[in-house]
């Protein structure tokens, strides 16, 4: 299996607290891997520094093969990397459909000019752009709301929606964060079975930071274990699932 | 009387459209960045020189080039050597102070548009320039009006880059962009939008128009001088804030308001001298029951 993605000590600090410390984990062409923790562990630390929202300091990720540890997000988006967020970053007051039109602009190939005099390149390109959003609206069954500002819909239409304008960019890997925040769960459930057939459908690799444990465990291949910055267990679901570092970040000590 | 107001109302729409052009400026910067490009003015004034530089020197050159000629050659080259010195400000003092409180750009753009001024003064020097008579003036008479055919150019072509601008802004990924950035600019880049290029390209469209507007008011009212951006630069702002500063339209509509105050001023005032009074007032007024302006949008979160 050829490596995707492959993160190698790396490190984050805010000031003086630690919050991400010597992280490692290859994810492997097509893979669902998972990184579970509690809340302040880490995880969205790791996403932000993935996608180069934060500097990366110390440590180096490549993506297939290539360094990419100092690369501006736009590059990195360009190259194949889209993501979800954990609290709903849409663009409140552009409709549904620009949202995820949006989401293609490494994807565009025309000049500022032949925007301006509407040259027929310009027009297939927002043609066939508008169409792929539609489809994509379509298949995630929020079609009804291209029109509407973002801000009017319902949460779990904005999660699908954030899916959406990950998706429309083409990526080979997609990070998705937290997508089952808030959710109950048959929810949680329908989720799950969204994310196995996007996977397919798509031909992406996955990886997810969760906080609920059942998610993950039901979807990953691969589960890594964060606490406080640190890796605390990495292994198949099953193992993790029972491992006594795990429980205890999870339950708390025994007394 | 309605003849009078019909044509009061044709001047206004004249010299509205030049407000609009400039205060769209002040907006797109705004809209993009949460700052008040101070040198805008300037840059207006430095874009009406040039295209009279590139008008008095094809005049110079070919006495008898077709006018038309002069005139497109004329806004083009101001518009392309303007959008250029947009940009270059932009790389030069502001991007530098994107991390540095707000206070330091503003600062640093006022300090730009003095330093734009006194340029000009320098090679120029301060005697006012006559802007060559590239459009006919000789007026014409319809249903008691007196309408030139200057008039109808500079409203035709301000209407005309405004309509492509507003398309650009609305219609476009690059817009979606540009108004993407001005709602929550740290996931933008995220969508795979360069920012940095983005705001370069803000910049030199917004300066573009600027010196649009520019060579139009150097045919409309053709004395230059290197302050006289400051004033104009200065409605135009109002005229931005007026419609509500961020906002497109908004910034339109304010021009064309603008036109309307400095044209009816002297028509119910005893002189045009209170129009700075007037404008201002309306400023004010407008800030204290509307402070987003006309079509502006209260900010709800910025993250």
């Amino acid at each position: 299996m050829r490596q995707i993605l492959e993160i190698i000590d790396l490190s984050h600090n805010f000031g003086g607290l630690r919050a991400v410390s010597d992280f490692s984990l290859t994810v492997g062409e097509g893979e669902l891997v998972g990184v579970i923790g509690p809340n302040g562990a880490g995880k969205t630390t790791i996403f932000n520094l993935i996608t180069g929202v934060f500097r990366i300091a110390q440590g180096r990720i490549l993506y297939q093969g290539e360094d990419i540890t100092q690369w501006l997000s736009n590059r990195i988006t360009a190259a194949g990397i889209a993501r979800t967020f954990q609290n709903i970053r849409l663009f409140k007051d552009l409709t549904v459909l620009d949202n995820v039109r949006l989401g293609a602009f490494s994807r565009h190939r025309y000049s500022l000019m032949e925007s301006l005099w509407r040259s027929s390149n310009f027009r297939e390109q927002e043609e066939r752009l508008t169409r792929r959003a539609y489809e994509l609206l379509e298949r995630f069954q929020v079609a009804h709301y291209a029109g509407v500002p973002a801000r009017n819909l319902p949460y779990g239409e904005q999660r699908r929606i954030e899916i959406a304008r990950a998706l429309i960019s083409q990526p080979r890997l997609l990070l998705l964060d937290e997508p089952a925040a808030g959710m109950n769960h048959a929810e949680a459930e329908e989720l799950i079975r969204l994310i196995r057939e996007l996977k397919e459908e798509f031909s992406l690799t996955i990886l997810l930071i969760e906080h609920q444990m059942r998610v993950v465990l039901n979807l990953c291949q691969r589960v890594t274990v964060l606490d406080f910055g640190e890796t605390i267990a990495s292994g198949p679901p099953q193992e993790i699932h029972h491992h006594p570092a795990v429980l205890e970040a999870y339950l708390g000590r025994d007394i | 009387m309605l003849q009078l107001l019909a044509q009061n109302v044709l001047n206004a729409l004249q010299l509205g459209s030049v407000y609009a052009l400039i205060a769209l400026g002040y907006t797109m910067v705004y809209g993009i960045l949460t700052m008040i490009n101070f040198a805008h003015g300037d840059i207006f004034m430095v874009g009406c020189y040039l295209s009279l530089a590139a008008a008095a020197f094809l005049l110079g050159w070919q006495a008898n080039l077709p006018l038309p000629l002069v005139f497109t050659a004329a806004l083009l080259f101001s518009m392309v050597l303007t959008a250029l010195l947009g940009v270059t400000i932009e790389r030069l003092a502001y991007r530098p102070l994107r991390q540095a409180p707000r206070v330091s750009a503003v600062i640093t753009a006022l300090g730009v548009g003095l330093f734009l001024e006194n340029f000009t003064l320098a090679i120029l020097g301060p005697e006012p320039r006559q802007f060559p008579s590239l459009i006919a003036m000789t007026p014409w008479e319809v249903a008691g009006l007196t309408v030139t055919p200057l008039q109808i150019l500079i409203v035709l072509l301000a209407g005309a880059l405004m309509v492509l601008l507003d398309l650009l802004v609305r219609r476009t990924l690059l817009g979606m962009a540009m108004r993407a950035i001005s709602y929550n600019r740290p996931i933008v880049p995220l969508m795979g939008v360069p920012v940095d290029r983005v705001i370069s390209i803000t910049f030199a469209i917004g300066s573009a128009i600027a010196a649009a507007g520019g060579l139009l008011y150097g045919l409309a009212y053709p004395v230059l001088d290197p302050y006289m951006g400051i004033r104009i630069g200065w409605w135009a702002f109002i005229a931005a804030v007026v419609g509500g500063i961020g906002n497109i339209r908004g910034a339109m509509l304010g021009g064309y308001l603008l036109g309307i105050v400095e044209v009816f001023t002297p028509v119910f005032l005893p002189s045009s001298t209170y129009r700075d009074f007037v404008a201002f007032s309306l400023l004010l007024l407008l800030l204290v029951f509307k402070p987003t302006g006309l079509l502006g949008r209260p900010v709800f979160e910025r993250v």
